[in-house]
């Protein structure tokens, strides 16, 4: 078919993008829209579809690439020739004043005018409801924003793109904050527009949501394209598989877990978030060492919650926490890591790292008052030298010295960095909160080995992550968290299969009597 | 030296080229005089020794305060009450040695711990002030600053004032007095005592365990509690150091031979110096020294300029100005450092597909 056939209105063709700091965000992407199509851009954290988009809304101008518009090749400067060319964007967080009308923010920026200078707030009110009306959304367009819930809102940041043309309209991650009902009303009006003629670019991860509402979908994992598909014709596994790349089998030589007595001991655990909501509930557990105890489910279930109170990062909690029989409640974040707990964070840019500092000196942070490397003032710098040279060396760091920022290299090798960080204290105990998250393969398998080669030498070892395989391929024992419980718990991690799993991640099933939780 | 830190020095020289010639347009666009002014600007401080000591003289405040603020900033502690610690830390010396009366030799080591002192419990007030109450230390050292001139001044005028001068205290006694290091100039040995400091502040800050935890925790705040740095200490300790230089610094200023009385009545500003300087050293403090050469010695040929031509002092703030601006903008030159990094981010690309 040719392209008038299929009425592309835009394409971008081999886009890449690198940020100031060195990081590759795009580094082969392509993609093509036809009108009226709900077009899915899908991919895991980090994948590059945020930094794809703000290239195509001019928020960030591509190193390489191009884009075509209504087949012309054309350059967006600013998010306002974006709009003037027809693109509209609605950001997952949104961008109104809440202490205006919403007819008052549907017209910011484009104003009716009286006399060239006031405002015409009656054309505006009358203007903010005609679109409203002529797109279907039933919204008292006089009503303050403050005073107007999410799903409403999302409405009014949809009507504001509308009436600034846009013909097409970027949504990222537009159901994240929405409650179901809701989102079926969204989706209701999506197709609405598509019906009218509108190109929808639909950022997710969530599949089922493709799969409901989307025409095609292109896929993207580590800042490439692996392809552009229709819905209908794959199946959710097959673009799990292509997000997340779990066509990388992974088997690991295990050797059979030696228990060598309880590390860690949680008891009755309750975290309740800053906005006051239960994100763990009551949960009680056992780690021994010797052993892995993967924690697989749906981000967002309690599980940050739950590391940052093993890890002292939060210290109001309910219920008791012993690491090594002591009771952490009172016990700083040093005194914990001095129990010989590692820790390697979610998220490696925000708490695992320090962009704008070498990589010596991102190694030591958790170990420069240790004799072998610092007197009572003074660093040993010599020693902590020699040190960071064995260290680069022995997990493989591609870089070219450790004078080298941090922030200048890729995630993977960042990633090793944390990981040699938290690993050559010889620790007892180690917490890994997504260890290989937006790692490259090689890099994550390194990482994966490592854990098993510390459990064989009597640590013990809390997975999380939501990389199924990996939970499936290193726990000894595996739990799924469900809205701050265990909604199941399995010993033998081979008699469980991943569709279970999933039932089990979205709370179809769960388990009444648990086995194996408390060693006692 | 990679190359991210040799842009950075490329593009500090390329500011203060461009704030020279742009200050050069605007004398030749004021002045009936045009080359006499740019080359007294320029040379006039290296005409005769005395020109030469004024600059060393005014090198030395600013490698105080420079460095106090280096060591704020690096752990981004945006503590601005140097200027205060550096007054309070004037008014102590004097004090001490009209009050005192101790020999010469003990008398400035006293005032000039004192006066540490002071500075380091003035400026430990925002820190405490943001431990305990979570205000923002940018606006509290902000205001305590008029807190610190005013109750200054009040001390001076109701116990040290001399009431034949007015608003001074009285003479400092000739034992308070910091020796001179070179005949026929007012360089002292304050002198010596700033080049410590600097190296003392280089050392502290990259050398020693509580300098690498206050620099873990400005590049990262997250990051530094998350390794079990205690953030609480990092605020109060940056901040009371930075207070023992400001407070180093004023005492050393005022029993220098330059001055005989304590007669500051208003802030001297040495404090909003010390962010320039802190912003051309790129907050480490070996390079304060060379900072504040270059602005004193830009001060000192603008004001022999001022005083032999007909273009006025001020035009060392337009230069200032312009230099701190470029420096500060992320944006300058970003063009260029983004094409040589997404060069280089091309070519490991490049070197991971070979490989």
């Amino acid at each position: 078919m040719t392209c008038l056939e299929k009425n592309i209105v835009l394409q971008m063709n081999h886009i890449m993008k690198i940020y100031s700091n060195g990081v590759v965000a795009n580094e082969d992407v392509s993609i093509e829209l036809e009108k009226g199509e709900i077009h899915a851009l899908l991919g895991e954290n980090g994948a590059g579809k945020s930094t794809l988009m703000k290239v195509l809304f001019g928020i960030e101008s591509p190193d390489e690439g191009q884009i075509l518009l209504n087949g012309q090749e054309t350059s967006i400067r600013s998010p306002q020739d974006a709009i003037s060319k027809g693109i509209g964007m609605v950001h997952q967080h949104f961008m109104l004043v809440p202490s205006l009308t919403v007819a008052e923010n549907i017209i910011l920026g484009v104003e009716p005018r009286k006399k060239g200078v006031f405002i015409d707030m009656e054309k505006a009110v009358s203007a903010a409801e005609e679109i409203a009306q002529k797109y279907n959304f039933d919204i008292d367009v006089r009503t303050k924003v403050e005073e107007i819930p999410v799903g409403i809102k999302q409405k009014v940041e949809i009507l504001k793109a509308l009436y600034r043309g846009a013909d097409i309209l970027i949504l990222d991650e537009p159901t994240a904050v929405l409650t179901p009902q809701e989102t079926d009303e969204l989706f209701v009006q999506l197709e609405k527009l598509r019906d009218n003629g509108h190109t929808i670019i639909f950022i997710s991860h969530k599949l089922d949501e493709i799969k409901k509402i989307c025409n095609r979908a292109t896929i993207m994992r580590s800042g490439r394209s692996m392809g552009t598909y229709e819905v209908k014709d794959i199946s959710t596994e097959d673009m799990s598989r292509l997000m997340v790349g779990r066509d990388v089998v992974l088997t690991f030589e295990k050797e059979e877990a030696k228990p060598a007595g309880v590390i860690l001991k949680v008891r009755d655990l309750s975290v309740r978030n800053a906005q006051g909501v239960l994100k763990v509930d009551n949960l009680s557990f056992d780690l021994q060492g010797g052993e892995i105890l993967g924690i697989a489910g749906v981000e967002g279930n309690g599980q940050s919650e739950l590391i940052n109170s093993l890890t002292g990062l939060n210290k109001s909690y309910q219920g008791r926490i012993f690491v090594k029989e002591t009771d952490i409640e009172k016990s700083s974040i040093k005194e914990i890591r001095d129990l010989s707990v590692a820790h390697i964070p979610e998220d490696r840019m925000t708490s695992g790292c320090a962009g704008n500092l070498n990589i010596l000196e991102n190694l030591f942070s958790n170990q420069y008052t240790d004799p072998e490397y610092s007197g009572k003032m003074l660093l040993k710098v010599k020693r902590i030298q020699a040190r960071s040279v064995e260290l680069i060396k022995e997990y493989l760091i591609k870089c070219r010295s450790f004078r080298q920022n941090v922030g200048m290299l890729s995630g993977g090798n960042i990633q090793k960095v944390i990981v040699a960080r938290e690993f050559s204290t010889g620790p007892g105990l180690i917490i890994a909160n997504q260890p290989t998250r937006g790692v490259d393969v090689g890099a994550a398998e390194f990482i994966r080995k490592r854990l098993l080669a510390f459990r064989d030498a009597g640590c013990a070892v809390l997975l999380v992550s939501a990389d199924l395989n990996e939970v499936f391929s290193l726990s000894d024992r595996l739990a799924v968290m469900y809205k701050g419980k265990f909604s199941g718990v399995f010993t033998n991690v081979a008699d469980v299969t991943e569709e279970e799993l999933g039932q089990y991640m979205l709370g179809l099933k769960h388990q009444e009597e648990q086995e194996g939780v408390i060693y006692e | 030296m990679n190359n991210a830190k040799r842009f950075d020095l490329f593009r500090m020289f390329f500011s203060v080229l461009i704030a020279l010639l742009i200050s050069f347009v605007i004398i030749f666009l004021v002045s009936s005089e045009p080359v006499t002014a740019i080359t007294t600007l320029i040379t006039g401080p290296l005409k005769n020794k005395r020109s030469m000591g004024n600059v060393i003289e005014a090198m030395i405040p600013l490698i105080f305060t420079g460095t106090g603020v280096c060591i704020m900033f690096s752990a981004n502690q945006i503590n601005l009450a140097t200027e205060g610690g550096f007054h309070l830390g004037g008014l102590v010396a004097a004090a001490v040695a009209l009050k005192l009366g101790l020999p010469a030799g003990l008398s400035p080591v006293v005032a000039i711990c004192l006066a540490a002192l002071a500075g380091a419990v003035f400026c430990a007030i925002p820190a405490v002030m943001k431990i305990k109450t979570g205000s923002p230390e940018l606006v509290s050292s902000l205001m305590i600053n008029y807190l610190s001139l005013w109750l200054c001044t009040f001390i001076m005028m109701h116990f040290l004032q001399d009431p034949s001068v007015g608003s001074a205290s009285y003479k400092l006694p000739a034992a308070s007095e910091l020796p001179t290091l070179v005949k026929g100039t007012n360089i002292h040995a304050g002198l010596l005592l700033a080049l410590l400091v600097a190296l003392f502040g280089y050392v502290f800050l990259f050398k020693t365990r509580t300098g690498y935890e206050l620099r873990l925790t400005g590049e990262n705040e997250n990051f530094a509690r998350y390794s079990g740095i205690s953030i609480v200490k990092v605020i109060l300790i940056s901040q009371m150091v930075g207070g023992v230089i400001a407070g180093i610094g004023g005492s050393v200023e005022l029993l220098s031979p330059i001055y005989t009385r304590f007669s500051w009545i208003a802030l001297l500003g040495y404090g909003w110096d010390a962010i320039i300087i802190c912003t051309l050293a790129k907050k480490n403090p070996l390079y304060t020294p060379l900072a504040a050469l270059f602005l004193a010695y830009l001060r000192t040929g603008a004001s022999i300029m001022a005083r032999y031509t007909d273009v006025t002092l001020e035009i060392v703030q337009i230069i200032q100005g312009i230099i701190i601006l470029l420096v500060v903008a992320e944006q300058f030159l970003s063009g260029m450092k983004h094409r040589m990094i997404a060069k280089e981010a091309k070519a490991s690309l490049k070197e991971g597909e070979v490989a």
